[in-house]
């Protein structure tokens, strides 16, 4: 059985300056698969969810969600599309409390019992304990979790996580992992990641950016294998690991 | 998400049933004074929805004020309107025109912001003095008694007036707070707190704060031409910059982003130039040093400052 394709990018580039940040890459997620992006810092990873996410403008190509472009649509069109992003850097309501920021997700999505809805999506994450808590006073493992519980409030179709585990200590990585595994297929994982043990048992393709450009795509086993992966970027993995 | 309800309606329809007794209570000079005060409450509404709910520093709200003033005054003394389209024309002239200039200004946000609606405001101003023929420039306009009657009750006698802006402010207030605890109002807060972040979520920053602009604007217009109306009297004065600071401070001393600031800011205001002002003629030294001990020791104001304290439900 062919996957469906869910979304499809073609000659995807952006520049800053005489940067290529992302340059021509061409991109097919599959239907209700765990993709992970993997590279190098400043290989272009961030700028390339940006574009799928509609934060940043690309000065070439396209891309279609469902096989409808939307490469020119706002970011907030595209949330209600079902497409939902968590930040790299922790971006969440410091000064409401932790019900509330979720609750503006929830609410987003459509609710009839907002208050049903929102508890549902704490218990999710296991935060349902610190509702009341200012969200700025959580340690910063609970903050990076509220991140991905509003995210997930959102019900979307595909979940767009930038390093969702940077800064996570051991039992909130297993955590966070099994949390990814009970979401697909109804949702579709693409995440930005750094931690290999994380991508290796996650990930059902990997896609490797360097400079901007795809270095190579495939299963964690054939990344694993590729030479020119091993020179560029998981040299350092493999020695450790 | 209903928590406290019982304790929020009580404590603002409380406030809203107190003043109606007022009315039976105050003598002449303060019952004037308290009818005004709440006119002026609902202009600081308007403005604490923009600024102190969505984050939108507006520098040029004496616009939107004067916008509904005008539009009541020059539709009764041009067409000879009753009080009741009058008091229409007023709020609508207050919508369309933050509809207009938020539709220009919200494509900047931060200093450029406050510059533009600055800049908007004060080409409002010239204009009604350019414009003097129509509009009586620094004289103003003087409102017939027939356009002062709404629904039978005379907005030039005391007490009437003071029912009049009693009923203005109630409405008002209750509609804040309804917008506050809507869905909305949340959305509100929501870019306020992290505009980037709501994207992300889904929201439209420049519908949101276009829908908030046009809420503000139609506060700021019925309240101008309910001045209007309620004292007989459209100046150019009223759409200088000083009625685009005075809601700011009304807003600031009284509580940004709650919904009895606007109130409690506008009548400790009122009441500090007026006692300071019976004392010495150096009132405004008075003023500026109430304000400085209010900035330094209670930033968010009277009511942030007992919200902080002692009143975390305070919406």
């Amino acid at each position: 059985m062919a996957a469906m394709t869910l979304l499809q990018a073609r000659g995807l580039t952006r520049h800053y300056g005489g940067l290529r940040a992302v340059d021509r890459v061409d991109f097919d997620l599959a239907a209700g698969e765990i993709h992970a992006l993997i590279g190098p810092n400043g290989a272009g990873k961030t700028t390339f969810v940006g574009l799928l996410s509609g934060r940043v403008q690309p000065d070439a190509g396209t891309i279609s969600f469902h096989g409808k472009d939307m490469t020119r649509l706002p970011p907030h069109v595209r949330v209600g599309m079902g497409i939902a992003y968590t930040f790299q850097i922790t971006s969440i309501y410091a000064r409401l409390s932790v019900l509330e920021n979720v609750a503006l997700a929830v609410q987003r999505r459509g609710t009839k019992d907002l208050h049903a809805g929102t508890v549902a999506a704490l218990h999710r994450v296991g935060l349902a304990g610190l509702a009341d808590q200012i969200a700025g006073t959580l340690a910063y493992g609970h903050q990076r979790l509220l991140e991905i519980a509003m995210g997930l409030a959102l019900q979307p179709q595909l979940l767009i996580l930038d390093e969702p585990t940077q800064g996570l200590a051991n039992a909130e990585i297993e955590a966070f992992k099994s949390l990814i595994q009970s979401l697909i297929p109804a949702t579709t994982i693409l995440l930005i990641e750094h931690n290999m043990d994380v991508v290796m048992d996650l990930a059902d393709r990997i896609t490797v950016l360097n400079f901007g450009t795809v270095l190579a795509q495939g299963t964690p086993a054939a990344i694993r294998g590729n030479a020119a992966v091993q020179n560029a970027y998981l040299g350092a993995y493999n020695a450790a690991g | 998400m209903t928590r406290h309800g019982l304790k929020i309606w009580a404590l603002h329809l409380g406030l809203i049933a107190v003043l109606l007794a007022l009315n039976w209570v105050l003598p002449a000079y303060h019952h004037t004074n308290l009818a005004r005060i709440m006119v002026f409450a609902v202009f600081a509404m308007g403005f604490n929805i923009a600024f102190g709910y969505t984050g939108l520093l507006s520098l040029g709200h004496a616009l939107l004020f004067a916008a509904g003033m005008y539009g009541a005054g020059l539709s009764a003394s041009l067409w000879a309107f009753p009080a009741l389209p009058a008091m229409i024309a007023g709020l609508l002239a207050g919508g369309g025109m933050a509809a207009v200039v938020g539709s220009l200004a919200l494509r900047t946000s931060g200093v450029a912001f406050m510059i533009v609606t600055l800049m908007f405001a004060q080409a409002g101003y010239l204009c009604v003095l350019y414009f003097g023929n129509v509009t009586g420039g620094d004289e103003g306009i003087v409102i017939g008694a027939q356009s002062r009657v709404l629904v039978g009750i005379n907005l030039s006698a005391d007490t009437p007036r003071f029912l009049f802006a009693w009923a203005l402010f109630g409405a008002a207030l209750v509609g804040n707070l309804a917008l506050m605890r809507a869905p909305f109002g949340r959305v509100m807060i929501a870019m306020r707190e992290n505009e980037d972040r709501s994207r992300m979520l889904g929201y439209d920053p420049y519908r949101t704060k276009l829908i908030v602009m046009v809420i503000s604007g139609l506060y700021a217009g019925i309240a101008g031409a309910a001045y209007g109306l309620m004292f007989g009297y459209v100046g150019a004065s009223f759409a200088a910059i000083q009625y685009s600071i005075l809601p700011m401070i009304w807003v600031l001393l009284g509580g940004a982003g709650v919904v009895l600031g606007p109130f409690v800011g506008a009548l400790f205001m009122f009441y500090l130039i007026d006692i300071s002002s019976s004392y010495t003629t150096a009132n405004l030294l008075v003023v500026g040093v109430a304000l400085l001990v209010l900035v330094l020791f209670a930033p968010r104001g009277l009511l942030g400052y007992a919200r902080d304290r002692w009143l975390p439900w305070l919406p």
